[in-house]
């Protein structure tokens, strides 16, 4: 392979840090499975080893916001739990991502009424809208590659000074 | 199993208004709003009858009619394998209604949801809470005037 013949040849390489930490961020996704619907069930399709996200480095599915930097938003959002993903999107670290996965997620879908939050990216910022009711696995593989071309095109400084969001507490929930 | 009901009825309450219907092998029963507990208590504790669950209560908005809403109970006897509906109307103006829960406990979670979502109250409910829309949410939304995509700004969102 290329990379071991470089390193046998002179043993070390010539790179920038902005180019080899956004190599290694998107090669690491760890995702954070915010499974609240039908779509989840796609998304543990993606897990099981038929599509196997484990191929671009995903299979980490994290129970803990704290460890993730790509939400996977799957399933109807209700105004109710909208202040629970918000919540659980406050506590993930800096830099972070998020698919919309769904019809539902994306814009509503098919519950056209008063419940439920027409499209997340009323109170999230999105990144990708994936398509489909649900999406097929091989979608959000695809969503996951396009993900990873993002990321692989941040600099460093795009992260630096950011301020820290301020967490919303809900007393009642 | 109409007469048996009519009978055991006639024999514990024999002024009671009441009026029987039957649409495709369900038999229906419609009493006044004042009677209805007197109605279920005997309806569940006559040993004949003995409709021992309470499937559903729900309701019915008619929005024009005069009486608006009609409070249905679904009621099933185990003993006979037999469903009874039990209606009462409801007007507008006096949107209540005696509860059932000291009959059926289970009744005391399906009154709440027919408070949420029609605005109907229940007297001596001992809890008349929501039971899905937020505590502090002003409107009723199956009532056939609330917009199907609800009233902007009514629900709180998180801020971006």
């Amino acid at each position: 392979m290329g990379l071991e013949a470089k390193l046998t040849q002179d043993g070390f390489l010539t790179t920038t840090l902005d180019a080899i930490l956004a190599w290694s961020r998107k090669s690491s996704v760890w995702p954070m499975p915010m499974g609240i619907s039908c779509c989840a069930i796609e998304m543990m399709a993606v897990g099981g080893p038929k599509y196997d996200i484990a191929r671009f480095g995903s299979e980490v599915m994290r129970f803990t916001p704290r460890q993730c930097d790509l939400m996977i938003v799957a399933g109807t959002v209700t105004y109710k739990m909208s202040h629970v993903v918000k919540k659980i999107y406050d506590q993930m670290p800096d830099p972070k991502w998020v698919i919309a996965m769904g019809a539902c997620t994306s814009s509503g879908g098919m519950y056209r009424s008063y419940p439920v939050v027409q499209g997340i990216d009323q109170f999230l910022p999105v990144d990708i809208y994936l398509a489909g009711c649900p999406p097929r696995p091989d979608n959000l593989l695809n969503a996951l590659i396009q993900i990873q071309e993002k990321i692989g095109r941040t600099k460093g400084r795009d992260f630096q000074n950011k301020p820290l969001p301020e967490l919303n507490v809900i007393q009642n929930n | 199993m109409k007469q048996i009901i009519l009978n055991r009825l006639n024999a514990n309450l024999p002024n009671l208004q009441k009026e029987f219907s039957e649409y495709k092998d369900e038999l229906t029963l419609q009493v006044q709003k004042s009677d209805i507990v007197e109605v279920c208590k005997i309806l569940k504790n006559d040993s004949e009858l003995s409709f021992i669950h309470c499937q559903d209560v729900t309701a019915i908005d008619w929005a024009k009619r005069k009486n608006r809403f009609t409070i249905v109970y679904h009621l099933f006897s185990l003993k006979n394998k037999f469903m009874l509906v039990v209606k009462v109307d409801v007007d507008e103006s006096e949107c209540n209604v005696d509860t059932v829960s000291s009959v059926w406990r289970s009744a005391n979670w399906h009154e709440r949801e027919v408070y949420d979502m029609y605005g109907i109250t229940f007297n001596n409910h001992p809890d008349l809470r929501r039971m899905y829309m937020p505590e502090e949410f002003e409107y009723h939304p199956l009532r056939k005037d609330f917009p199907v995509l609800g009233i902007p700004g009514s629900l709180p969102l998180p801020k971006k």
